[in-house]
């Protein structure tokens, strides 16, 4: 076990998520750097996610170091049978970091117990996605100046999206308030609910995405999925409620920024793609320079770095 | 102890349990590991008992309840009296208080948890005390307390 893993957002503490940050600006102004120079870091996608192996394996390259690893389980010998923990101690063997994908919740974490080197969890399942957080911390924090006190409107599924709940339980170190829009099917669950009135945080829920957008400094979408719903024919009902279209934006404040983690499907019209209010392709840029701060955070390499 | 309780025999030295949910024994027996132990042991199923209706009551001979076993039950038998006998008297009774942490005990209602998939001894946080409520340390998922299953 290893104390310098990042499983879950809530490994972090206020000040670390903070230093993150600070870390992600200094790699955003010199994004190459030899940090990882003779160091090899294990890519384990137990399941495909092109988006994230293609930003950790970029943010490892511009740190010099070199991958080794499989983008997929069947290449590899899990599909033998082998157990996770076999897996994680012969890799453990070979490298300094292991950043792992796992469909199997849980599974970084326990990796995280069973190895030397510190895991970085690319995704557990339904459960923990923490560098996806950081890079929507990022961008909330790049786009507004600061974390504090801001107005935070979720948008979607809220109920299973996991992107949204690690958001959640990160801004809720900053003093926000919340706007959760959701088809009642899809709604925060209580869990999260009442952990916010424990905490204080204000928030307010709604069905109807045009009663809110003027309020947010953040508008986070998030995918409305078929698979989501028992009933077809509530898709069909709620599928188009959740569309975000440019003309909606006019009253919106100066400051508000659209992320989305992508891919998105419908839920945000092209037309908005022009906007200046349109952040999610540059969220997804800054998404290598939050993992380059992640793993440098992680070797316990803050201080080589270059500012 | 009164007349009225003694519904099973009395023991002379050891432990009583009292006021197990009726069908709580056998769950009562597994998160105390009991059925390893090699002390003589009486068990009451299906006993009448005016706050549960029925009841069931475990008597172990010759060896006394610590602290943190005692607290195990939490999880399967919260509404449990045990009484510390020695020489046919109760000389400490003992309640259960929830534990802070649960590890080995329970099952992860999760079936997509990595506790279920692999041999991972199972690790939860205490969230809620009444009704108990589980965070699971790996899938970091919640068991509520009609949910707990004993390993
Ligand atoms: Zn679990």
């Amino acid at each position: 076990m290893n104390s310098r893993s990042l499983v879950s957002i809530e490994d972090y503490s206020k000040e670390e998520m903070l230093e993150v940050l600070e870390l992600a600006s200094e790699f955003e102004k010199n994004p190459n750097q030899d940090l990882l120079k003779g160091k090899v870091a294990a890519s384990l996608f137990f399941e495909p996610s092109t988006r994230t192996r293609l930003s950790f394996e970029t943010a490892i390259n511009r740190l010099g170091g070199r991958i080794v690893g499989f983008s997929d389980a069947s290449s590899s010998s899990v599909t033998k049978g082998e157990t996770l923990k076999d897996t994680i101690k012969m890799v453990d063997n070979y490298c300094d970091l292991i950043i792992m994908r796992h469909p199997v919740e849980g599974a970084a974490r326990y990796a995280s117990e069973v190895a030397e080197h510190p895991v970085l969890n690319a995704g557990d399942g339904a459960n923990q996605h923490p560098s996806q957080t950081m890079l929507d911390l990022y961008s909330i924090y790049k786009t507004q100046g600061t974390l504090e006190n801001l107005h935070i409107c979720m948008v979607g599924d809220l109920k299973y999206g996991r992107t949204v709940h690690s958001l959640l339980q990160a801004m809720s170190h900053f003093h926000p308030t919340f706007h959760f829009v959701a088809p009642e099917s899809l709604k925060m669950p209580e869990a999260y609910k009442l952990n916010l009135n424990k905490l204080n945080i204000p928030y307010f829920e709604y069905t109807e995405l045009d009663e809110v957008v003027d309020r947010a400094d953040i508008l986070y979408m998030t995918r409305v999925q078929r698979e989501r719903f028992a009933d077809p024919l509530e898709y069909e009902k709620v599928k188009n409620v959740y569309i975000l279209r440019n003309a909606m934006l006019a009253n919106t404040k100066e400051n508000m920024r659209i992320l989305h983690p992508l891919p998105r499907v419908n839920e945000i019209d092209p037309d908005v793609d022009d906007s200046v209010k349109a952040y999610y392709f540059e969220q997804a840029r800054n998404g290598v320079f939050a993992r380059q701060a992640i793993i440098a955070k992680a070797l316990g390499l803050e201080k080589q770095i270059a500012r | 102890m009164t007349k009225k309780e003694l519904q099973v025999s009395a023991i002379e030295n050891g432990t009583v349990i009292d006021h197990i949910p009726a069908g709580r024994l056998f769950d009562v027996i597994n998160v105390l590991g009991i059925q390893d132990m090699e002390n003589a042991m009486t068990f009451g199923a299906n006993l009448k008992s005016n706050k549960l209706g029925k009841k069931a009551i475990v008597k172990i001979w010759d060896r006394f309840l610590e602290d943190d076993e005692v607290n195990k039950l939490a999880l399967v038998a919260p509404s449990a009296k045990i009484n510390i006998i020695r020489d046919y008297d109760v000389v400490e009774k003992k309640k259960v208080n929830v534990p802070e942490r649960v590890i080995g005990i329970v099952k992860c209602m999760n079936p997509k948890c990595i506790t279920n998939s692999e041999r991972v001894r199972t690790k939860f946080t205490v969230v809620n005390d009444s009704p108990i409520v589980l965070k699971c340390h790996y899938c970091e998922k919640l068991t509520d307390q009609e949910h707990i299953t004993v390993l």
